[in-house]
């Protein structure tokens, strides 16, 4: 029953829109490159490291494998899921909460726990 | 639906307040849910204080003996405070906000049902005969010996009501973050919103995991599980981190609303803005930051190590400091107020001695090597209830007194309530303050009885007259409740004359749609600000009167949780009858049946128009 309301956009309002919009997709589609690079070197390191290539060691991939992935979440959250853009404060104050604390007691569980 | 009142008969009002999605309905409701079951804890003290007043006494069993002591911690903690304090949040915090309602309605109608099936199936225990008696924290290797069904009552019971808290706290979460009116930005949100809101998160975070070990549980007595039969490969320990990882922050969940209500009365009855207004928002954050640290304090004595002793220790001690803030600030809040000194006032004023010395004695635990010598004494018993009865319930009275008004429309009367007062308070610090020395003379907590001539008997006479006075007390507030229901003298909009936030702009009891038009917040303490400028009405609109968008009521909620709670006792006796694994699968298919009738139904509500808007606020005299 609420009534609907048709607003005109002015031709400034459209254009900062339209310009926004530009600068967004020009964002979405550099970071979806990166992370297929970064999804792309990750299988090489892999493959060189089964195929006996010098210089990669499962000492050096794994953790270059732990921090590509967490540069990729980073981007997954922050780019396509939108979570850089304004208004987000709270959605990321309460999941950087609940990951530290998922980290946390784990880590004390296995520490003082499971010694 | 009309605003307009008319004569209903008891069948239509009781199904008004069984389908009812109005906060302020389901604040009153928690709060009659919640005060029962108090009522009944209070009862099971009593008689654990009869048990105890003369040495060798036999009133109760030692079998009973533990049954009393686990459902009065259990009814007191999750049954009678969490929902007492809920039913504040529900009838005050969204008129705090300016909102018309929480953000879910009919969520928070499920949660409510829940947590009262949950109540009622834990409670069914007595009736049936075995009931939990592992204590309140159910010690995984105690509770898995335990025969008969009294454990699975716990487990059951406090999953259902358990999940009932988990909505509320989120449901409250996403009212305080999306429903705050114009101009209501963080740092202007009354101190009992923001400490809801603190409490909130914390129930978000701490929750799930005392569904997780509750779950554990569940399977190890009723579904062959293992998770802490350490012969089987499980580990028992697990259960105390688990159960503490939440009852940790469990504590604070009650505190943090108890702060919230003693801010409000400080500042409303010193006629002064609360002192430190930010540090008391950062000093509430930060102790509901703390509070997921330090779970490991009550766990000195399981053998951690010295190591991590010492750290849990520290942080213990850490959270000394914005408790402290607080205190300092409620205290210059006072200075230089023009203080009255009301019944909630006077709450408020015994509350600051009282649970200084709980916090205090809870610093002396927190030091890892005296708490070795501490534990499982009376020292204990006497530390946590200067914190949750010296804290929590002279809150839940001072807030009964000081929002009673607000949330029934009428005054209760203050020379009772001071009497309520006296008696409580004497009765409360003559309980517990002698506790404190039982502990150091060595009498353990949790014994049915004790031999005679070794220095308790006088002292355990001293704490069970003082049980008595705290009965007084509470009948005494029954009687006033009675009399001025039976009185039934309507009052005006802020009847302490003093209000400050916005519950006291609107009339008492509020309308179902709480505010006309919604309020424009022009600083904290908005109605003070409103009076001080000579505004009458209390609040400026920040909108002009328009169709208003309700929810409409449903019996849904209470139909999904009976489904649960059905099913409950089909998983308690799915081994032994030969209807029990039936009766679990249809009771559990009952609920997914009214989700699917609720996700599959149109419901979008309807709206209050304009013109009976209009006519409303004539009829109160007010200006359109």
């Amino acid at each position: 029953m609420a009534e609907i309301e048709v607003y005109k956009r002015t031709p400034a309002e459209q254009a900062l829109l339209k310009k926004r919009a530009k600068q967004s997709m020009k964002g979405q589609v550099m970071m979806f490159s990166l992370m297929i690079f970064l999804t792309l070197v990750s299988f090489s390191m892999v493959v060189a490291f089964q195929n006996d290539v010098a210089g990669f060691s499962k000492y050096f991939i794994v953790p270059m494998l732990m921090l590509f992935a967490a540069v990729q979440v980073g981007l997954q959250l922050y780019y396509f899921m939108h979570m850089s853009e304004k208004g987000h404060g709270i959605p990321q104050m309460f999941m950087f909460t609940g990951a530290m604390l998922g980290f946390l007691i784990p880590l004390t569980f296995v520490t003082i726990v499971w010694w | 639906m009309s605003s307009v009142a008319q004569k209903k008969g008891f069948g239509a009002t009781l199904w008004d307040w069984l389908t009812t999605v109005d906060h302020k309905k389901i604040g009153i409701l928690y709060f009659l849910g919640g005060g029962f079951f108090f009522v009944l804890g209070g009862i099971e003290a009593l008689l654990i204080r009869w048990q105890l007043y003369k040495p060798n006494n036999d009133l109760v069993s030692a079998g009973l003996y533990n049954d009393l002591i686990t459902m009065h911690g259990t009814t007191m903690i999750f049954l009678a405070a969490m929902p007492i304090l809920f039913g504040f949040m529900n009838a005050i915090v969204p008129l705090q906000i300016g909102a018309r309602d929480v953000a879910f309605p009919f969520i928070n109608s499920l949660g409510f049902w829940m947590f009262f099936f949950g109540g009622l199936f834990l409670n069914i225990s007595w009736i049936y005969g075995e009931v939990p008696d592992a204590g309140w924290t159910s010690y995984a290797s105690l509770s898995l010996a335990s025969p008969g069904h009294g454990i699975d009552f716990y487990a059951i019971g406090l999953q259902i009501a358990g999940g009932g808290t988990l909505m509320a706290g989120i449901n409250f979460l996403v009212t305080i973050i999306n429903m705050r009116a114009p101009g209501m930005t963080y740092m202007r949100m009354p101190l009992f919103t923001w400490t809801t809101f603190v409490a909130s998160a914390m129930i978000l975070f701490a929750f799930p995991p005392l569904t997780v070990g509750l779950f554990f549980l569940t399977f190890d007595r009723m579904f062959g599980g293992n998770f802490f039969h350490h012969a089987m490969g499980g580990n028992t320990i697990i259960w105390e981190h688990i159960f503490w990882i939440f009852g940790h922050p469990e504590v604070y969940i009650l505190i943090l609303p108890a702060f919230g209500i003693f801010s409000e009365i400080f500042s409303t009855f010193s006629r002064k803005r609360l002192f430190g207004y930010p540090s008391m928002v950062f000093a509430t954050v930060l102790i509901g930051f703390l509070g997921f640290m330090v779970w490991a304090h009550h766990m000195f004595t399981v053998g951690l190590g010295p190591t991590a002793n010492a750290i849990f220790a520290v942080a213990t001690m850490a959270i000394a400091v914005p408790t402290g803030v607080k205190i300092f600030n409620w205290l210059l809040t006072m200075w230089g107020g023009s203080i009255k000194v009301t019944t909630p006032m006077l709450y408020a004023l015994g509350f600051i001695p009282s649970f200084v010395m709980g916090g205090v004695t809870g610093v002396m635990q927190g030091a890892a090597p005296l708490d070795y010598q501490l534990h499982d004494s009376y020292f204990i018993v006497a530390h946590f209830h200067y914190v949750i009865v010296g804290g929590v319930v002279l809150a839940i009275l001072a807030a009964t007194h000081y929002w009673w008004p607000k949330m029934f429309g009428t005054m209760l009367h203050e020379g009772l309530g001071k009497v309520t007062f006296v008696f409580f308070f004497i009765g409360f610090h003559m309980t517990f303050l002698i506790q404190h020395w039982l502990g150091f003379w060595g009498m353990p907590r949790r014994v049915w009885t004790y031999m005679n001539d070794q220095g308790w008997d006088m002292a355990n006479l001293i704490s069970t007259i003082g049980a008595l006075l705290m009965a007084v007390g509470v009948i005494v507030l029954v009687i006033n409740v009675i009399i001025t229901s039976v009185k039934n003298v309507k009052v005006s909009n802020d009847p302490w004359g003093d209000g400050r936030t916005l519950e006291w702009a609107i009339e008492s009891p509020p309308v179902f749609y709480n505010f006309p038009t919604t309020p424009l917040v022009r600083g904290l303490d908005t109605v003070w600000i409103e009076k001080m400028e000579g505004n009458e009405a209390g609040y400026t609109a920040a909108e002009p009167v328009k169709d208003i968008h309700m929810p409409n009521g449903s019996i849904i909620p209470l139909l999904m949780s009976f489904g649960l709670f059905i099913a409950g006792f089909g998983a308690m006796f799915r081994t032994e009858t030969s209807w029990g694994l039936p009766v679990l699968i249809i009771g559990l298919a009952w609920t997914f049946v009214c989700m699917a009738a609720r996700s599959l139904q149109d419901d979008t509500g309807y709206y209050i128009k304009k013109e009976e808007l209009l006519r409303d606020m004539k009829r109160k005299g007010g200006q359109a």
